[in-house]
């Protein structure tokens, strides 16, 4: 009997030391409750700037019984050296993480922990590492490669039509109204609307509208048209009034140049709408032109032109925007056109053959679709290796993100 | 030189901005660029803003048609200018957060500006129905095949299409309105889209290298 009473009473005292310990040896003890991850390695990121480095880890068994007793994971760094804090938090079935906010000069050791309910776990820490940078991104070979192709391609043309060989484009019947357009404003004695969209210079379409407003401009000088371009950014404001000054100092007629041309309104989207629209009521422009990035306005601008009787000539390399000017204007130029348009009015043979040189990359995608369809279609259906292993390459090579 | 010095810095940057893609300790500079390029579009507001200013005022100083038009214009671009510049009626004051309820920027721009923005943009609801009613009259075949597909499709995206054709068996389960919308816009309309994304990618690196070379140059105003 007293041995029995022994018993409990050391019992008593074991169980009143645990609960009397500090925090670390509570975590200790409670570590007990789910696994921790195990076979957990830390890697340099590859081909970036040092800055990188990715974590793996099996997840704690715990996490893999339905449902999971572990809630989450945290990942917690420390330099050699120096303390430890939680870098991320991340949701249970994690099994990898890339700490993107490390420094060359510093060397880490990580660790993850395991959370549940009824504690946490905590895992063997890495092995001391240090980032690395590297200098060529070899991810992007391929897309590397493809620009050069695509490049050398359009170099190549443009050089041959400098030399005078003859190079066939096709029509773009958008582009050959563009006169007939003007034409007609200038008769009916109304102005031009030439709206380049509402994104800044920084944006290519902007840039390529820019473009075709210099060669439009120039035609509207030579005709003595008035043409009105409200626009939504300062800076596109400025390059239009540039753009147009120098047409008409081409066209020999500086004098009719006027700055209120191209007029700023606002960088706020529907407020700009709702300008133009007002332009377009009360000046009822004769030729309208939208060329540009643009968003849910393309639909509002054209529907707009069309009630006012005008002829409208629309292009935009935004995708989801393409049907509305297609289904609203009377000429659409659908993505590539627009970037096209420049070179095809000027009718400068080097101009043209960049756009020859597109053609390659086109060639290109064609070839690559249709064997890359036949690849993977064969190799499915009757599990052909050489055709898969052809289809899984040619991802490889042509996936650039 | 005053054509040389831009061709000179657009070909340089445009190089460097390339190159950095693929080198990963210059993956940054994009970024930098981009906010290079900020810190003059705020400059240059002021000339958009200065411009807005001078041709309203012109209009209602000479009584052109419409100048009322232009008051309302001035008025609110003054209104919207000292609430957002002196932060009017900001518990905080004039260090205080722009974006507090009680400024009478958020007041002006939650009650009037929010509501007008969506007014406009609520306008495209009616604009979809008459361009779709001109778009998909069966004027030839193309214009036929647009207008079977939009069918489909809107009637797929409808409870009565579900109904109208559950009947079919599992087996023909393509058939079914709902999943023939769902073939049409992941089949050829995914596809369509793909061969103008290819267009526009293949577009944009030919001007570029038009850009980059100084063979395009009307951008800066000079088409020789």
């Amino acid at each position: 009997m007293l041995f029995r009473v022994a018993i409990a009473f050391a019992c008593l005292f074991i169980i009143a030391g645990v609960a009397g310990q500090p925090a670390g040896d509570t975590a200790l003890a409670v570590q007990q409750t789910i696994a921790p991850v195990t076979s957990l390695i830390a890697t340099n990121h590859e081909y970036d700037n040092g800055t990188g480095i990715d974590l793996i880890w099996v997840p704690s068994i715990d996490d893999r019984l339905a449902p999971s007793r572990v809630t989450g994971y945290e990942v917690w760094r420390s330099v050699v050296g120096g303390s430890g804090s939680r870098i991320a938090e991340l949701p249970a079935g994690a099994n990898k993480f890339t700490d993107e906010q490390c420094s060359r000069e510093s060397t880490y050791v990580y660790s993850v922990v395991a959370i549940s309910v009824a504690g946490n776990a905590v895992s063997i820490s890495t092995a001391p590492i240090q980032p690395a940078r590297e200098w060529i991104n070899l991810h992007r070979l391929n897309l590397l490669a493809i620009a050069f192709l695509v490049s050398a391609a359009v170099i190549y043309f443009i050089q041959s039509a400098r030399s005078g060989k003859k190079l066939f484009v096709r029509k773009i019947a958008g582009l050959d109204a563009v006169d007939d357009a003007i034409g007609r404003a200038t008769e009916m004695g109304r102005p031009i609307l030439f709206i380049p969209g509402i994104q800044d210079m920084d944006d290519v379409q902007t840039i390529a509208a820019i473009t075709i407003l210099g060669r439009v401009s120039r035609v509207v000088a030579d005709y003595d048209t008035k043409i009105k371009m409200p626009v939504s950014r300062s800076l596109v404001m400025t390059a239009a009034r540039e753009t147009i000054k120098a047409s008409y100092m081409a066209a020999g007629r500086p004098d009719a140049y006027n700055d209120d041309m191209v007029s700023y309104v606002t960088d706020e989207q529907f407020g700009y709408v709702a300008a133009v629209d007002g332009i377009m009521v009360r000046e009822k422009p004769a030729t309208c032109f939208y060329l540009g990035a643009f968003f849910a306005e393309s639909l509002i601008l054209a529907e707009t032109g069309n009630s006012v009787g005008a002829i409208q000539i629309a292009g935009t390399a935004m995708p989801a925007q393409i049907p509305f000017f297609v289904a609203a204007c009377d000429f659409a130029l659908i993505g590539e056109e627009l970037f096209a348009a420049s070179a095809y009015l000027s009718n400068e043979p080097k101009q043209l053959g960049s756009l020859k040189g597109q053609d390659v990359g086109k060639a290109v995608a064609l070839v690559v679709i249709v064997v890359g369809t036949m690849a993977a279609t064969i190799g499915s259906a009757w599990d052909v290796t050489f055709m898969n292993q052809l289809w899984s390459a040619l991802k490889v090579v042509f996936q650039t993100n | 030189m005053k054509r040389e010095v831009p061709l000179f810095i657009t070909f340089f940057v445009g190089t460097l901005l390339i190159a950095s893609v693929f080198i990963p300790p210059a993956e940054s500079w994009g970024e930098n660029f981009s906010v290079y390029f900020d810190i003059i579009a705020v400059f240059a507001f002021f000339l958009g803003g200065g411009n807005l200013l001078r041709i309203h005022l012109q209009k209602v100083a000479s009584k052109r048609p419409d100048w009322g038009y232009s008051i309302v214009t001035l008025v609110a671009f003054l209104v919207m200018l000292a609430a957002g510049l002196f932060k009017l009626g900001n518990p905080g004051g004039i260090s205080g957060n722009l974006t507090t309820a009680q400024s009478w920027f958020q007041i002006l721009f939650q009650n009037i500006m929010s509501p007008l923005g969506s007014t406009m943009y609520a306008l495209l609801a009616f604009f979809v129905a008459s361009a779709s009613y001109r778009a998909f009259r069966a004027k030839n075949r193309d214009a036929t095949i647009l207008l079977v597909a939009a069918f489909i499709i809107l009637l797929g995206r409808t409870p009565f299409g579900t109904m109208l054709t559950s009947w079919i068996p599992p087996q023909y389960d393509l058939l079914q309105v709902p999943n023939l919308a769902i073939w049409i816009m992941s089949g050829p309309n995914l596809a369509g889209q793909r061969a103008i994304m290819i267009g526009i990618g293949l577009g944009i690196v030919s001007m570029s290298l038009r850009i980059l070379l100084g063979i395009e140059r009307t951008y800066l105003g000079d088409d020789r």
